[in-house]
């Protein structure tokens, strides 16, 4: 199941780590809202660079590299598309497709990948526990908080059971990959039913742990960790408020004048 | 008969599990492979049926090596029953539980019939044939899943924690079920760190830890070996810790079996008086 594996926190400790979610959180957004408000392709490679830092400090470039890698069919077809339905609805007869074209196509794609990488920074340096503990003081009831990150703290071990499910149903003849489009998703009937099976008895046993441990006992819960906004945080919020400033300046004043990649390369 | 040549395995996280394992198993062994958890005794043994391939070396099963075969031909000949039989149950009627494995390798309807019953009264399930396996306790339900794989008839039994929440009563019957089967000439193989099952079914013993064998030979050899037990972080039998005990009264230390440490007691006492 290394499909799974990205979503696997990782301990580590790096000063990104170190991030109050919030915060982060806060910078992600703005990443989001700049790659949306440009479409050009300057802006953008320079909001990928950007963040490239980050990865390095954190430590965390095989994880981001495969996550990248298992957006990269996503971000193929968002080209393919852009490129080829523009091309028809402005250029059609005329050939080739102008350059200018193929950089609004690669803007296009180069915008998503920017959006899967910070969120992928995000995600990757963020453990859940932290998380749901910024959900919680920001103020989200404790309920939602705690379904979130159960949530988020079963989908490895799912996963381990749906791949132990597999080997045993692979030892009793099971072969997956045998037979038509429709027998092909019924090979997948039984490791369904165990896995949902074992998905509900084990909410089942986690709700009565929960409750003898006095889950919901008093109104006021408090915390043995506090998030606390440090130095680094409020270095981060600048970056962010400086980054939004910075662009939302660009887009009034200087939208028209941002120069095509082809045209800085030629002059 | 299997081979093990100086098998390395690596999990896709990175984590090292078999670090130069070879082992042979030849037809009718009884084996029991011990060791503490993390050891890479399921590893091992999942390499057996090709569940596994290894990073390095070769699993050679009856002259083919695993790399070669599929995992449905390589179960054919060796049954591998998990340890929790919640991961494989999934019909709505005991009697389909036991013909899922059949109707995959393919068995003729009459044939399959024949077996289902067979493998159903073995087990002593013949009462439950139309319930659903949800419904059974853990013990009856641990008897399914070993059903459903001794249905087909394998010529090899692996059996991974085949005591873990079983009460005495059961793990005795499945001892006597066990030593049955090698007796009518299959090769069992349990993974396991139960010493007292261990120590009472007395099978060759082989002894893994950090991802290597670090000892093989006969359990009574084994399990009464201070140095080997330490290494691999398991608590000798019983029997055998008071025998180590009494080692200054000149008594023998390398005693596992329940009814020997009794006559080798009495014939102590009655020479002493």
């Amino acid at each position: 199941m290394s499909v799974f594996e990205g979503f696997r926190f990782r301990r580590v400790f790096s000063p990104v780590h170190q991030l109050d979610p919030r915060v982060k959180f806060f910078y992600v957004c703005a990443v989001f809202v700049i790659a949306v408000m440009f479409n050009q392709l300057l802006p953008l490679i320079l909001l990928f660079l950007i963040q490239l830092p980050f990865v390095l400090v954190a430590g965390i470039q095989r994880e981001w590299i495969r996550s990248m890698r298992g957006a990269s069919f996503l971000a193929l077809m968002i080209f393919l598309f852009n490129f080829v339905f523009t091309y028809f609805y402005r250029e059609y007869p005329k050939f080739p497709p102008s350059s200018s074209l193929l950089e609004y196509s690669l803007a296009m794609t180069l915008r998503f990948i920017v959006l899967v990488e910070s969120f992928s920074i995000f995600f990757l340096t963020t453990s859940p526990d932290r998380l749901g503990l910024a959900l919680e003081q920001s103020h989200v009831p404790y309920e939602f908080c705690f379904a979130f990150t159960t949530a988020v703290r079963f989908v490895p071990v799912l996963a381990e059971e749906a791949q132990t499910i597999m080997d045993a149903q692979k030892a009793r003849g099971l072969e997956l990959e045998r037979g038509n489009f429709i027998k092909r998703i019924k090979n997948y009937i039984p490791i369904l039913i165990p896995l949902i099976v074992s998905a509900i008895r084990r909410s089942l046993e986690l709700a009565e742990a929960m409750e003898s441990r006095a889950w919901g006992a008093t109104d006021k819960r408090t915390n043995l960790y506090v998030l606390k906004i440090k130095r680094g945080d409020y270095v981060l919020a600048m970056i962010s408020i400086g980054m939004l400033i910075l662009a939302v300046y660009i887009w009034i004043f200087m939208r028209e004048q941002i120069p095509s990649l082809i045209a800085l390369i030629t002059t | 008969m299997i081979e093990v040549k100086d098998v390395y395995f690596t999990y896709p996280n990175n984590v090292e599990a078999l670090k130069g394992v070879s082992l042979t198993i030849r037809s009718g062994d009884f084996i029991a492979i011990m060791g503490q958890n993390g050891a890479g005794k399921t590893t091992l043994v999942k390499h057996f049926n090709g569940l596994l391939k290894p990073t390095k070396g070769t699993v050679v099963v009856d002259g083919v090596a695993t790399r070669e075969e599929s995992i449905a031909k390589l179960s054919r000949k060796v049954g591998f029953v998990f340890q929790n039989p919640d991961n494989q149950l999934f019909c709505e009627t005991v009697e389909n539980e036991v013909a899922f494995a059949l109707r995959n390798f393919g068995f003729e309807k009459k044939v399959i019939q024949k077996r289902v019953e067979w493998a159903i009264n073995l087990l002593g399930l013949t009462r439950y044939r139309q319930t659903s396996p949800f419904m059974l306790s853990g013990g009856e339900r641990k008897r399914v899943a070993l059903a459903s794989v001794l249905a087909w008839n394998p010529d090899v039994v692996i059996l991974d924690e085949p005591t873990i929440g079983q009460d005495y009563l059961q793990k005795e019957k499945l001892r006597q079920f066990i030593v049955q089967l090698n007796a009518q000439g299959k090769t069992v193989i349990i993974v396991t760190h139960d010493v007292e099952f261990v120590a009472e079914c007395n099978p060759h013993v082989v002894l893994m830890a950090q991802g290597k064998i670090v000892g093989e030979g006969d359990a009574k050899q084994i399990l009464t070996d201070r140095k080997l037990v330490t290494e691999a972080s398991i608590v000798p039998p019983q029997i055998s810790q008071i025998f180590m005990e009494l080692a200054d009264f000149g008594l023998p230390t390398d005693v596992i079996d329940v009814y020997e440490a009794r006559d080798i007691l009495l014939e102590f006492l009655e020479s002493g008086s």
